[in-house]
């Protein structure tokens, strides 16, 4: 019962630190329409410079998981480019800088696909060391901290005139530019700013677990969009701008819960990914198929 | 005012489907004029005003707002001079947001966007004000989504949102053809109401020539990507449908061909 209650608390813990990669898909996906898979490139670049800042330059951690937003902007900013400059198709846009990626985030970490962050600092050890408290105590409340202030960050910047132009960008674009908005360069703006998210999430999941991955940011757009759903799911009927993007991380938690819930009734690790990919797919499909049943059910032969 | 140059514009060039649609066209607007533009389905209408709103480049000629050379400027920084209606009501506004909110975005047309909040408290009194004039009831709906406004609702708030911030040139494409007889009377009306109070310098597509004749103190008529007739004043006042069905066929030697427009005579 205690080995359950342990994974359910890392579970909420990774769930909270996911969700700031979710807040920067929720922007691409549901205020754009962009599905981008730049993201899975970009979290691993996150934690990948947040690492190697850290052990090899010895910066404060706070300076290295900002370095790592620094580097998740430069990320989304290639792909920006690649779509609105150059008129790539937004996913293929994605996958190309995803692709890159992985190659320049062997490179950072020297070579090597995995570099453990074993005695140095890192931003919750300081908080442990300050506090006293436990370490998943420590990283949730750091993790928390986070979200909080940067979903009140987005709440006021898509409140703000460019905020604005950027939903209008994703609502309806002929509209904003005959509105005299250029949306290439409110495109760009939303996926630097959304990969600057990403970047940090990946950088704290480093930080609380201690080291870097290369595959660390492997299926991360399927994850973020199955928390996506999930929070839509759970708190759909909150129509606020600030609800829905707490909801995001909401959904995130509540993914992570549910992972470590199937793991512990059994499930193959490996197969974790299928059901990512299946809670996605069928929660694209169910409103397609209800609204093709609806379609069926009102036709009548004889009319009135 | 407006200054069209010998403007041309090949579509899909040196291919099968190359089609010339507009052939060296010339126009000179004067401040406050009125322009009522009809021709015949493919006569270069909409492609005209799309070029002069910069949705596409021009192949060659020159396209002028008081004199300052817009031709190679792209669409949205031609949108300082120009404010638009298109013929369809889903392309004026955005769907998901509130009105308030649309309005507060085409306030700002023109303007330079900071990080200022997208909607101050003291604009929404004007905003209410505006949208009162329209007679539609929708300043009590200032925060609904503009989703759930009908076809016409949604064209009069386009139209007044064209002209919130008062634009040198207004251009109106077909704003009403999509919209059932009254709803498009209503929004003609609004239309003209509103060109007369800001005394705006306006192009309109029209394919009720009716309406072409009625409305406005100038009509032009296009052809093949050029205009076949321009007329104004007394002269344009005294016309009959039947007099501008003789005048295209005159210029252009076929009979005209555009369904629509005569069944709307």
């Amino acid at each position: 019962m205690s080995g359950l209650l342990v994974s359910l608390q890392d579970a909420v813990v990774q769930g909270v630190l996911w969700g700031i990669m979710v807040l920067g898909v929720y922007i691409t996906y549901k205020l754009l329409d962009i599905a981008d898979l730049t993201v899975d490139g970009s979290f691993a670049l996150g934690g990948c410079v947040c690492a190697v800042m850290i052990l090899n330059f010895h910066v404060d951690p706070w300076v290295a998981l900002a370095v790592a937003a620094i580097a998740g902007m430069m990320a989304g900013a290639v792909t920006g480019l690649l779509h609105t400059i150059f008129e790539i198709p937004a996913i293929l846009a994605g996958i190309l800088t995803q692709i890159g990626l992985w190659s320049i985030n062997l490179r950072i970490m020297g070579g090597k696909s995995n570099v453990p962050l074993l005695k140095t600092d890192t931003i919750m050890s300081r908080f442990i060391d300050f506090t006293g408290l436990n370490k998943q105590i420590a990283s949730l409340v750091i993790g928390i901290g986070i979200a909080v202030i940067m979903i009140g960050l987005l709440y006021w910047f898509f409140g703000t005139e460019i905020g604005s132009a950027m939903r209008a960008t994703g609502n309806n674009e002929s509209m904003i530019r005959a509105q005299g908005v250029n949306t290439n360069w409110t495109k760009l703006l939303a996926l630097v700013i959304s990969n600057g998210l990403v970047g940090i999430s990946g950088g704290l999941v480093c930080q609380s677990q201690k080291y870097a991955d290369i595959g660390m940011g492997t299926g991360a757009i399927v994850i973020g969009l199955a928390a996506i759903v999930i929070g839509e799911v759970l708190m759909g009927r909150l129509r606020s701008f600030g609800s829905k993007l707490t909801s995001a991380v909401v959904g995130s938690v509540i993914y992570f819960v549910i992972r470590a819930v199937v793991l512990r009734m059994g499930m193959n690790a490996n197969d974790m990914k299928l059901l990512s990919a299946a809670i996605v797919a069928v929660a694209l499909c169910v409103p397609v198929v209800v609204r093709k049943l609806r379609l069926k059910k009102s036709y009548t032969e004889g009319g009135e | 005012m407006l200054d069209i140059k010998n403007v041309r514009k090949t579509f899909n060039k040196n291919t099968i489907n190359e089609k010339k649609a507009l052939n060296g066209i010339n126009l000179h607007l004067n401040e406050g004029d009125f322009v009522t533009v009809i021709g015949g389905n493919g006569a270069g209408k909409s492609t005209m005003l799309n070029m002069v709103a910069g949705v596409y480049p021009i192949d060659s000629g020159k396209i002028e707002i008081d004199g300052i050379n817009i031709s190679r400027y792209p669409e949205y920084k031609r949108a300082q001079y120009i404010g638009r209606v298109f013929q369809d009501p889903m392309m004026g506004t955005a769907a998901g947001m509130e009105i308030q909110e649309n309005m507060a975005l085409a306030y700002r047309r023109g303007k330079t966007r900071g990080l200022s909040w997208g909607i101050k408290s003291e604009e929404k009194a004007f905003y209410y004000e505006a949208i009162q004039k329209l007679g539609l009831g929708l300043q009590d709906r200032m925060t609904n989504k503009v989703g759930l406004l009908s076809g016409g609702q949604r064209q009069a708030l386009t139209l007044l949102m064209a002209t919130l911030q008062k634009p040198k040139l207004l251009l109106l494409d077909e704003h009403t053809a999509a919209l059932d007889p009254k709803t498009a009377r209503k929004v003609l009306d609004i239309t003209q109401e509103i060109v007369k109070e800001q005394n705006l310098t306006t192009l309109m597509i029209t394919h009720n020539m009716k309406d072409a004749i009625s409305i406005g103190n100038r009509l032009i008529m296009m052809h093949e990507g050029r205009i076949i007739y321009d007329v104004s004043g007394e002269e344009k006042k005294k016309l009959e449908v039947e007099d501008l069905l003789k005048k295209f066929e005159e210029a252009s030697g076929e009979e005209f061909s555009n369904d629509r427009m005569i069944l709307a005579k």
